[in-house]
């Protein structure tokens, strides 16, 4: 009985496919040892970070005005109207002697946040964008509840340990 | 104490210290090679590069209970580990590393070498029985079946440098290759040789006895702690055991470019040709897919054993002739 079934050595006799096989064995055994000298593609993550595309969408952050040296945001509360899961909050007062509303108090619920972006989409002033951030990890729910008036001031105030993407 | 006795002791701490020395650099090497060829850095946490990894493995088998399963037969569960691991250890008492770097000179090391590893069988044979488990079972149909197929064209290739050199002894046929290596003349022993040799060792492409796919781990599925550290050990000693008569037969041994103290220092090369075959075993490994069973006795039955048969009855008309 004849139990080679292999359509790739049907019909070429016993030398044949001892050609052929031997043949393949021996690219194969390159294809490897080109493998073994070319250089590693894996990422030692706590050690070495990979590189992190604009396109990425982390969670939301008040965007730095470098003018003002605050946020462009205008109390409009549109993203809070916006936003499918309810996360954010925003509230503001108008002080003495100002024209306009002043942020008081911008907090996003990150555990209940969806990444759907549909807040930095509405915002008229273009006061919000995705954060790079992707190191979260955290121990309590309580943790995820930003505050990002607070990390808009952290991050500019220690402008290298938010460039290392501590919060 | 009579210098007899002293020469004994010193081989044996020697021979074990060897056995775990070379599976240390051979567990490392398969382990970073295997990585590279993947594009992985491999082993970097323990130590630098990993170099301790192998350190931290082995200490933590040691620490590990043997647990016997339900239903295995105590005595020869237990035993099968220590019948594995010995015959393992003792060809390494008669491998000439060098010139003078040989514990004992047997005219017939050569066939004591064979007979050594092939007790392999029998212990993997004892493993599978003693675990009362389906998969260590059939690991154990196909190690034996496999193992006795390759023993012919092994001992066949082998056959025909022995009728070159007429000689059993391992230094009288590295004497032998004084003007050429015998791959030249025998190169078709020589690959006949390695293939059935990655057989004998249960490596891959050859390793039905522990594919993990199909039979968790084969013979060893039960055993853990050092019973299953025994046959790691003894599958390293085997593969080293296995590339060093490839060395000797057809490599010249420890023959070389002279260095000072040639009769001693000869283990340099010796080592050089040993590792360099050992890390083609490891590239192979991480090459080829696993074979099929019809098709590892096809390859057996169809190709090995009449190449060599023919090889062997060649080298015989050419001696008779000169």
């Amino acid at each position: 009985m004849n139990v080679s079934t292999d359509i790739r050595t049907e019909g070429k006799g016993y030398f044949g496919t001892l050609w052929y096989g031997a043949k393949s064995l021996l690219i194969g055994l390159k294809v490897t040892l080109t493998a073994l000298f070319k250089p590693i593609v894996t990422v030692q993550y706590p050690r070495e970070e990979c590189e992190i595309t604009p396109n990425y969408r982390g969670h939301v952050e008040l965007v730095y005005n470098p003018e003002t040296g605050g946020c462009d945001c205008i109390v409009c509360g549109m993203c809070a109207r916006a936003c499918p899961s309810d996360c954010i909050v925003v509230k503001g007062e108008k002080k003495e002697g100002e024209k306009k509303k002043s942020l008081t108090l911008f907090s996003l619920d990150f555990t209940k946040c969806s990444l759907c972006g549909s807040c930095v989409e509405t915002c008229p002033k273009g006061a919000l964008d995705y954060s790079q951030d992707y190191n979260i990890a955290g121990f309590t729910r309580e943790e995820f509840h930003y505050d990002l008036i607070e990390r808009l001031k952290r991050r500019h105030q220690q402008p290298l340990a938010a460039a290392a993407g501590g919060n | 104490m009579p210098p007899e006795l002293l020469r004994m002791i010193i081989t044996a701490v020697l021979v074990v210290a060897f056995v775990f020395l070379n599976a240390m650099i051979l567990g490392y090497m398969e382990r970073k090679v295997s990585a590279h060829i993947q594009r992985r850095p491999g082993l970097m946490e323990v130590g630098p590069h990993g170099v301790l990894q192998l350190i931290v493995d082995g200490l933590k088998l040691i620490g590990k209970q043997l647990v016997v399963p339900e239903g295995a037969s105590p005595f020869l569960f237990r035993l099968a580990p220590l019948l594995s691991f010995v015959p393992c250890v003792l060809p390494f008492v008669v491998i000439p590393f060098s010139r003078k770097l040989q514990a004992v000179s047997m005219d017939v090391s050569l066939i004591y070498i064979l007979a050594m590893t092939s007790i392999n069988v029998i212990a993997i044979l004892v493993a599978g029985w003693a675990s009362n488990n389906k998969y260590s079972l059939f690991g154990t149909f196909r190690s034996v079946a496999q193992a006795v197929s390759y023993e012919i064209p092994m001992l066949l290739s082998l056959l025909s440098v022995i009728l070159i050199t007429s000689t059993f002894s391992l230094k009288g046929i590295i004497e032998a290759q004084k003007y050429y290596w015998f791959i030249l003349i025998q190169p078709v022993a020589f690959i006949i040789y390695f293939i059935s040799g990655l057989a004998e060792t249960n490596r891959a492409p050859f390793d039905m006895p522990e594919a993990e796919s199909e039979l968790t781990a084969g013979f060893h599925t039960e055993y853990s702690g050092m019973g299953f550290s025994f046959f790691f050990l003894a599958e390293y000693a085997n593969m080293f055991t296995v590339c060093s008569i490839a060395t000797i037969l057809f490599l010249g041994g420890w023959k070389g470019i002279p260095l000072p103290l040639g009769d001693y220092t000869g283990i340099v090369w010796f080592l050089l040709k040993v590792y360099g075959l050992l890390f083609v075993m490891i590239w192979v490994r991480w090459t080829y897919p696993r074979v099929r069973f019809d098709q590892l006795m096809t390859f057996c039955w169809k190709y090995l054993i009449p190449f060599s048969l023919a090889n062997l009855l060649i080298t015989a008309v050419v001696v008779k002739i000169i």
